[in-house]
Order: C-alpha cells, then sequence, then structure tokens
C-alpha cells in the first residue's frame, strides 16, 4: 500500500494556455473518469461557454471575467465565477449551483428549470426570462424585463428592480426588497405570507445573504392573461 | 327578371362583410390551423424539360438514381446521412398527440429519413421510433434540456416559422392537458402563448455564441440547423451562414401552423418559391453551396415539388402538412380494427367539413391528428399512421426519382435549374428560370 501514489482531487486549466474545447471536453468525458471533482480555471478573458453542459458534480472555479453562457445547461456541478458573467449565464440550467461573485450581463438565469443561481452583484436587462423553476438571488438590483414570461421558479432580488418587472408571468414568483420601477402586463404586488417568508429565508440562507425576510414584496401572476379574451388587448 | 340585386362586391365581397362582422361581434382575430389558404405562384407554376435529342434520359424502371442524402457536414463530426432528400418537419406535441409523434418517427425510420421535434420539447416515444431525429430550439424552449439535447441527432434553432415569420406561438388551453402542461412546465389549461424571440441571445452576432455553446455541449459532434421563416431570406441565410449553421432552414409562407392569426398567416412572408431562389443566392454569394446544406419547406405536397426544389438547389425538403394529410387529416373517416369509421360529425361539430377543416387549434380533431383529446387522440393507430405515411413518402420520392430519371440524371441532386422553365411570368421571376417558350427571366436580361 506505500507505493500507492495520492490520487490528485483537482485540476487546473489555464485559457491564455489550454483551449475552451480542451476544457469542454475535460469536464464532459474526463474528470469523472479520472476521479477529479475540483476544477480551477485561470485567465478566462471573457471567453464564451465556460463550462456550459456539465453533467456531474463538479465543482467549477473560474478565477476572471467570463463571456456568454458560462454554466449553459448545467447539470449537478457547481460554478463559481469568481468575476463577472457575460449574457445568459447559466441558461437552461437543470440542478446544481452557480455563483457569479461579481455583476451578471443580460438573460441571467434564462429558461433555467432546476438548480439555484446567485448573483452577489447586479444583474441586466431579462434576468430570469422564461425562467421554469430554477431559483436566482440577485444581490444588487436587476434590469429591465426581468422574469419576462417566467413560468416556474423563484426570483429573489435584493436591490432595486427596473422597468416591466415580472411581465407576463405565468406560476413563478419574485421577491424584491427595493424599489420597482413599474410592474409588466399581468404581474402585481400580493402580501407576503409566512410560507413567503420562510422560502425567502431559506433561498437567502442558500445564497449566503443576510437580509431580512420581513423586508421583501410579493410580485406574482394576476392570471388575467392565461386565457385569450378581448378584453387583453395589446397585452396578450 | 326577378327584382333581386346581387351584384357582389369585389372589395367587400361575402368573405370580407363576415370577417368584419366576425371582429366586430368578438372583438378577436380568427386564430385557426394550416397554412395559407390564397393562391400564392408555387411549384405547379413550375415544369421540368425532360431528356430528348439534347439530353440523354436513364431508363425509367431500371437505372439506379441515387437519393442519398448528407446534411450537417461543414462542422458536426457526425452529419445526417438520409436515404431521401425528403424530411419531416417539426411539429410539436402539443399541437401533435404522443400517438402521432410516434407514428411520424416509425415512418421516417422505415424510409431512411429524419423526423423533426417542435415546440414542447422531446416525446420518449418519438426518440425511441426515430433513427435520425432534429431537436428544435425554439424561443419559448418549453421542455427543452441538455439530456435530449445530447439524445439528439442534430440541433435545430429556430428563428421562424413560414406561417408566421416574427410571430410566437400559441397553444390553446383545450390542448394543455396534463402531459403538455408538465412538459412545458405551465398550468394545464392555459392558452399558453410561445415567445417570437429567443430568451438568451438576439441578433446574428449573438447567435454566433449561441451556436458554438451549443457545439460545445454537444462537443461538435452535432449538426445545428438555423430555420427561418421566408421574409429576407437573402439576408437572413447569409446571416445563417455567417453563424456558423450546418444547414439552413427556409419555411415559406405556404407552411402549416397548428395555431396562428389567421392574418399572419396569410400576409406575411413570402412564396416558398421565392424564398428558395433567394436562398440558393444567398449560397451562391458566399461560395457555400454544398457546404452548407439547404432545406426547403412551405406547401411541398409530391414528389413534382421535390424535384422542382432540388432542381432550383435545395439538398432536401422538410413536409409538415402533406404528412398530416396522409395521416389522415380532412378525410372523411379514421381506421379503427382495421374498418374505416365516418369522422362526419366530427367535422360537423366544428363547423367545417372534410377537405375544409383547418381547426387544428381546437384540439378536437376529427381523426385524432392534431389533439390531445384522450378519446380522439385513439383514432391514430400508430401503425396505420406510420403505414400511411412510408406509402406517401415512398410516393412522393418514387415520383422524385422518375422525374430526375426522365432529366437524365443518376442522382437526384443533380437535378438543376436548367431543367426548369416557368407558366407565369411572375413563377418566372421568383424562380429565375426562363418563362416556358422563352429564354426570358424576368429581371436578369433582356426581353425576348
Amino acid at each position: 500500500m506505500a507505493n500507492l501514489k495520492p490520487v490528485p482531487s483537482a485540476r487546473e486549466f489555464d485559457l491564455s494556455r489550454d483551449s475552451l474545447r480542451q476544457l469542454n471536453l475535460y469536464l464532459h468525458k474526463e474528470a469523472v473518469g479520472e476521479g477529479i471533482s475540483r476544477i480551477r480555471v485561470q485567465n478566462p478573458d471573457g471567453a464564451h461557454s465556460i463550462a456550459c453542459g456539465l453533467d456531474a458534480e463538479l465543482d467549477v472555479h473560474i478565477h476572471g471575467h467570463v463571456g456568454y453562457y458560462v454554466a449553459g445547461m448545467n447539470k449537478h456541478a457547481s460554478v463559481t465565477v469568481h468575476g463577472n458573467a457575460g449574457p445568459g449565464a447559466a441558461e437552461n440550467m437543470m440542478s446544481g449551483r452557480v455563483h457569479v461573485k461579481g455583476f451578471a450581463s443580460t438573460a441571467a438565469g434564462a429558461s433555467a428549470h432546476g438548480g439555484l443561481l446567485v448573483i452577489d452583484g447586479d444583474a441586466s436587462l431579462r434576468c430570469g426570462i422564461s425562467l421554469k423553476g430554477a431559483d436566482i438571488v440577485v444581490g444588487g438590483s436587476v434590469g429591465s424585463f426581468s422574469a419576462f414570461m417566467a413560468q416556474a421558479g423563484r426570483l429573489v432580488i435584493c436591490g432595486d428592480a427596473e422597468d416591466a418587472l415580472g411581465d407576463s408571468l405565468y406560476e413563478a414568483v419574485i421577491y424584491v426588497r427595493g424599489t420597482v420601477r413599474s410592474l409588466g402586463a399581468d404581474a402585481r404586488f400580493e402580501p407576503m405570507t409566512d410560507v413567503d417568508r420562510a422560502a425567502v429565508k431559506g433561498l437567502l440562507a442558500a445564497a449566503g445573504r443576510s437580509e431580512n425576510p420581513d423586508d421583501f414584496k410579493r410580485v406574482a401572476s394576476a392570471k388575467s392573461l392565461y386565457h385569450w379574451h378581448a378584453d387583453a388587448n395589446q397585452e396578450y | 327578371m326577378s327584382g333581386l340585386q346581387l351584384e357582389e362586391s369585389a372589395g367587400f365581397d361575402r368573405h370580407t362583410i363576415d370577417y368584419i362582422q366576425r371582429a366586430a361581434a368578438s372583438g378577436l382575430y380568427e386564430i385557426r390551423g394550416l397554412g395559407a389558404k390564397r393562391r400564392v405562384p408555387n411549384f405547379d407554376d413550375l415544369l421540368f424539360l425532360a431528356a430528348s435529342l439534347s439530353r440523354y434520359p436513364l431508363e425509367g424502371y431500371r437505372e439506379r438514381c441515387v437519393t442519398k442524402t448528407l446534411l450537417g457536414t461543414r462542422f458536426a463530426s457526425k452529419p445526417i446521412e438520409l436515404a431521401v432528400p425528403i424530411t419531416i418537419a417539426g411539429m410539436s406535441f402539443g399541437a401533435l398527440s404522443a400517438r402521432v409523434k410516434d407514428a411520424l418517427g416509425r415512418a421516417a425510420t422505415e424510409l431512411g429519413t429524419s423526423t423533426t421535434t417542435g415546440d414542447g420539447g422531446m416525446t420518449t416515444e418519438e426518440r425511441a421510433s426515430s433513427k435520425t431525429l432534429v431537436y428544435q430550439c425554439l424561443p419559448s424552449r418549453y421542455g427543452f434540456n441538455p439530456d435530449d439535447v445530447r439524445r439528439a441527432d442534430a440541433i435545430e434553432i429556430v428563428i421562424g416559422q413560414g406561417a408566421k415569420p416574427g410571430g410566437g406561438g400559441m397553444l390553446l388551453g383545450q390542448k394543455v392537458n396534463p402531459r403538455v402542461a408538465r412538459m412545458r412546465t405551465l398550468p394545464e389549461g392555459v392558452d399558453q402563448r410561445s415567445a417570437s424571440r429567443h430568451p438568451d441571445w438576439t441578433g446574428p452576432d449573438d447567435l454566433v455564441i449561441k451556436i458554438k455553446e451549443l457545439r460545445e455541449i454537444t462537443d461538435w459532434e452535432k449538426p445545428i440547423y438555423v430555420k427561418v421563416g421566408a421574409t429576407r431570406v437573402f439576408n437572413d441565410v447569409k446571416l445563417a451562414v455567417h453563424a456558423g449553421a450546418d444547414v439552413v432552414v427556409v419555411d415559406g409562407m405556404q407552411g402549416g401552423t397548428a395555431a396562428t392569426q389567421t392574418v399572419f398567416i396569410e400576409h406575411v412572408g413570402i412564396p416558398t418559391l421565392a424564398a428558395l431562389r433567394q436562398a440558393v443566392d444567398a449560397l451562391d454569394d458566399l461560395n457555400m453551396r454544398g457546404t452548407v446544406q439547404l432545406v426547403i419547406s412551405g406547401g411541398i405536397r409530391s414528389g413534382a415539388d421535390v424535384a422542382k426544389a432540388l432542381a432550383m438547389g435545395a439538398d432536401a425538403v422538410a413536409i409538415g402538412q402533406g404528412v398530416l394529410v396522409a395521416l389522415g387529416c380532412n378525410s372523411d373517416t379514421y381506421v379503427a380494427e382495421g374498418k374505416h369509421i365516418s369522422a362526419l360529425d366530427g367535422y360537423t361539430a366544428l363547423g367545417t367539413s372534410p377537405g375544409f377543416c383547418h381547426h387544428c387549434h381546437t384540439g378536437r380533431c376529427p381523426v385524432g391528428v392534431t389533439t390531445q383529446d384522450p378519446q380522439l387522440e385513439l383514432r391514430l393507430d400508430p401503425a396505420v399512421g406510420a403505414k400511411r405515411l412510408k406509402n406517401y413518402l415512398k410516393t412522393v420520392n418514387m415520383e422524385l426519382t422518375t422525374i430526375a430519371r426522365a432529366c437524365g440524371k443518376q442522382d437526384v441532386h443533380h437535378l438543376e435549374k436548367e431543367d426548369l422553365v416557368a407558366l407565369t411570368v411572375e413563377a418566372a421571376a421568383m424562380a429565375g428560370v426562363p418563362l416556358a417558350g422563352t429564354s426570358w427571366i424576368p429581371g436578369q436580361g433582356p426581353t425576348p
């Protein structure tokens, strides 16, 4: 037994030297087989599609700013961006956790079905657009049309929201702590219940945050656009 | 001489009066299924110049005529190889029942071609029955997930649809049954809207990055198609090619839909004939013919249509409405336990008749094709449907090879524009082929 070498549990990629293809191929097809669970990525330099399509319980840490679609379609993995993220961070995520330590650009968490997306800073336009069941916690503020046509899941906004928050919502719920410039079509404020406060508390805890759940307001669908009718006019 | 004054107005004919009065009564635009009903220049306006003295024909019943078709050879490491250049267009589970999707897969597999998912995700039935399945990535992303991306044989990014380019989709609540609702993450029975724009990208520059993301997720194995509804086709095809598409699908205005505003179906987009020529011009302009494959759809019905499309420069066609008709759409009967059963009561209840029905949006399809009703969907036996569809597609393919042989081609992909003439000035201009009996192509040279 004394001859056995220790098995490495971490691997590092440097995108100033290694290609994106090498990195993603490794994450998709080699890491699990090699028993590697922690991967460190240096010098991302705004590259797109880093760590997209993961399907294993990997722990990926990206040190620097990333471009579009970081951790896109993520399943099972935990991906942490120690920097800012471009558009579509964690788009269509199914499960796992994506944590952007900085700011996120447009469409963060777009169409995500599951898992948790945490953005410590602000998120730009259309955060949580078309959300399908994932949870998103934004430490800062969100841009216009956030949670547009969001179908399921929860969006917690610790800061403010710009125009048209929750436009054409289905069953997703938004919790917002700051001011809302305007609500979108069919979105409305609703009273916070104990269930809501517990949900916010749990999500904030999962995101490593300490805001008071009592400070949040609930936004949900009035469901007046659930059925096509003449009075919906241009809002349908 | 009777005292009745029955002079109908050209501008305010009975159809127009009915439209205005219905709008006045309801305050709602009309929604319906299938495609444009107005007559537009189409493949019927073209004819083949078969072989005679100046060309040498192949023996029609004996000599081999190749129909093998490769799609996605540009970047994908696993391109699609089809036995025929006739594919089944994307149609959603939701618009169609799971049984119908199963039937499409069975027929496509038996014929050696591909079928395509639609808005609403991939059903287990269609994946199991389809040897080659193209998985659509639509603006709504209903049911879109990485497992199915990996299970697919190709990915088709849908920008638009010929019946409603620029418009989103709609599935009325009566078709959103528990399974459809679950797959789309929606409450049962709501009128479901599909977005007209993708949630995570806007514009051609973003599309480049989106395509690369899908390539990374699939480890560059699967072909990426980009589908556009026919409007500014020349520019759109060029942009799709620049964005990195392996295959461009162009859907003309005659393409079908499960539920769209009539005003959209009849007044938005350009005919398939014109769209095809513009798409081919775009590929020629980029010197990309043969590198990026072109699939044309929108009202393709017969082997003649397919042959004309290939002669104009398409690599393959996709058929939607023809497929539904083969399954029994607009038939006066459906087949149960080997017997033809009248469906006339169902048509009557919808206020229509076989041959005229476009009521896919209601979910009350009398022949069990475009329905989610548990009783009505039983009217389509997947095995019976698959057999009928296979027969239809086989017939279309035989017609195609018959024409190709008559034009002296050993491969259907050798059909060329030079084999075609047009019956009308409009078709000649749109298709870019000479008016029959002349060498005149309107817009491309001196008048005869």
